[in-house]
């Protein structure tokens, strides 16, 4: 590596000055959050240092198995988490949807992304399988939550809308297709927001860390480019895949509303 | 033209027997929750009864494709649903939903003048109050031409002399194109006045009542 300064445990540890500030800060107050403090910055500490051997461990031994694990185990994670999130019980037919969906959606991106684009080799070199497996599953977890709570909502508030849509001879996709829309945008704006302000606003962490590590700042935004453009490719077809499965499960086979 | 055989729907309402003509004003009285809506809504196949067999011109409802139903016995719901856009659109969208092509300007207007609404059609809905947007969802229907029109207590929102000249609107209108007119409704009086055939919700039941 060019030029790069190694960190030292010690001047890691330095950096904990900060958390020392505002443990002080929160003692001056009087302000109740020391504890919360302290967990969640050894929990950090902890996580990363875990992850650094596991990709270490990952990348040397170079094995298309355990490559594949890593990717069921984030997936299983994603959906686990989407479920968990939802601030209502989803049925267990809307279950099964959201796995598919992420899945499917998350894939066909990654998929694409790694043979089409980076066009990586061997198929399974974990360098870069893994961390862009996880940033396309994790925003698409991100879209398919929001869509979650806004397609649950919707059906709840609207369910006179649609009932009297219904009643008017529309089919279910119609009766329910504002809904849709409406869980569809919500579950993409923040992904199109984030490329509004894309390296203005902030410098997202994948390109900070390749500039930090040496990169050539054109080749880091090469590929930020690259993997912000598949990031909107695997929320929309995660997100879109959902909300088209999603509402017909609203409906029996007869076009009426399930009673719950 | 409706046939209902020995239904039950949860504990709210069973009919043994009973049976709606075709061409007639039928009109459905009784307290309120007694099961009035409940009945409208099996008859526009929104739900479906527990058991028995509903058939509408002898085919089981259960048999017919229910947005096929739909579109030949439109229901109007009890609290009027005001979609999003103007006057024009809230007319336009059963028409639409139904996939059957957009009115002219011509009957658009004329529509509007049946329910009596003295309104421009690109004003937005949501300004209208509640007995104009109980108007509007009427025009939209009557624009719709169903074979079979349920209407839940059209007239709620209406003060006497707008519902009887509504009323009197939508009989002439069914009489005049045969059209089926089934209508819930709590005047009893408007129920002599306009119906062919008067049925009671009691007691979970339903029957004839003779006036
Ligand atoms: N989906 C449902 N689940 C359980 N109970 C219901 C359901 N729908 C209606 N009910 C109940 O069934 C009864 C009849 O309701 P319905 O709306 O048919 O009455 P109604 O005769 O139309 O009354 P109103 O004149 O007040 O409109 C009511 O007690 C209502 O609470
Ligand atoms: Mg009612």
């Amino acid at each position: 590596m060019n030029g790069i300064i190694d960190l030292s445990i010690l001047q890691v540890l330095s950096a904990y000055i900060f958390i020392a500030v505002l443990m002080i800060i929160l003692r001056v107050r009087g302000i109740a959050r020391e504890k919360e403090v302290l967990i969640s910055s050894i929990r950090m500490t902890l996580q990363l240092i875990l992850v650094g051997y596991v990709l270490v461990y990952l990348f040397e031994s170079m094995n298309p198995f355990l490559t594949l694990l890593v990717l069921l185990v984030m997936e299983s994670f994603a959906i686990y988490n989407i479920i968990q999130r939802s601030k209502s019980p989803l049925s267990k037919e809307l279950k099964n949807i959201v796995a598919l969906s992420m899945v499917l959606g998350t894939l066909t991106s990654l998929l694409f992304f790694l043979f089409v684009v980076i066009q990586i080799s061997p198929w399974y070199d974990p360098q870069y399988f893994i961390p862009i497996a996880g940033m396309l599953i994790g925003n698409s977890m991100t879209g398919i939550s929001l869509g979650v709570n806004r397609l649950l909502d919707g059906m709840k508030d609207q369910k006179t809308l649609v009932e009297a849509a219904l009643m008017l001879g529309a089919t279910p996709k119609e009766a329910a297709k504002e809904v849709v829309d409406s869980a569809f945008d919500s579950a993409i704006l923040p992904t199109i927001n984030a490329m509004v302000g894309m390296g203005i606003v902030f410098l997202p962490g994948m390109m900070t860390g390749q500039i930090l590590s040496g990169v050539s700042p054109v080749t880091a935004i090469a590929y930020q480019i690259a993997i912000m453009l598949g990031i909107v490719g695997s929320v929309s077809l995660t997100v879109i895949l959902f909300v088209q499965l999603g509402y017909k499960s609203f409906f029996n086979d007869r076009a009426q509303l399930k009673t719950d | 033209m409706f046939s209902i055989e020995q239904i039950t729907y949860k504990n709210i309402i069973s009919v043994s027997k009973l049976t709606i003509h075709e061409k007639e004003i039928t009109c459905i009285v009784g307290e309120s929750g007694s099961g009035k809506t409940t009945l409208l809504r099996m008859l526009n196949h929104l739900i479906s009864p527990d058991q028995g067999r509903i058939t509408f011109q002898n085919q089981d409802l259960m048999d017919i494709d229910p947005i096929e139903l739909r579109r030949k016995v439109v229901m109007l719901p009890q609290t009027p649903v005001i979609f999003q856009g103007t006057l024009r659109d809230n007319l336009e969208i059963g028409l639409r939903f139904s996939d059957k092509s957009s009115p002219s300007e011509k009957e658009l207007a004329e529509t509007l003048k049946r329910v009596k609404l003295q309104k421009d059609l690109d004003e937005n809905a949501q300004n209208l109050s509640g007995g104009e947007k109980q108007r509007l969802a009427l025009g939209r229907i009557l624009l719709m031409e169903p074979e079979v029109l349920l209407l839940d207590e059209p007239s709620s929102a209406l003060d006497d002399e707008t519902e009887s000249l509504i009323i009197q609107t939508f009989v002439d209108y069914a009489k005049e194109h045969s059209k089926t007119l089934i209508m819930v409704t709590h005047s009893k009086a408007l129920a002599k006045n306009f119906a062919d055939r008067i049925l009671q919700v009691r007691g979970g039941e339903v029957h004839e009542w003779n006036h």
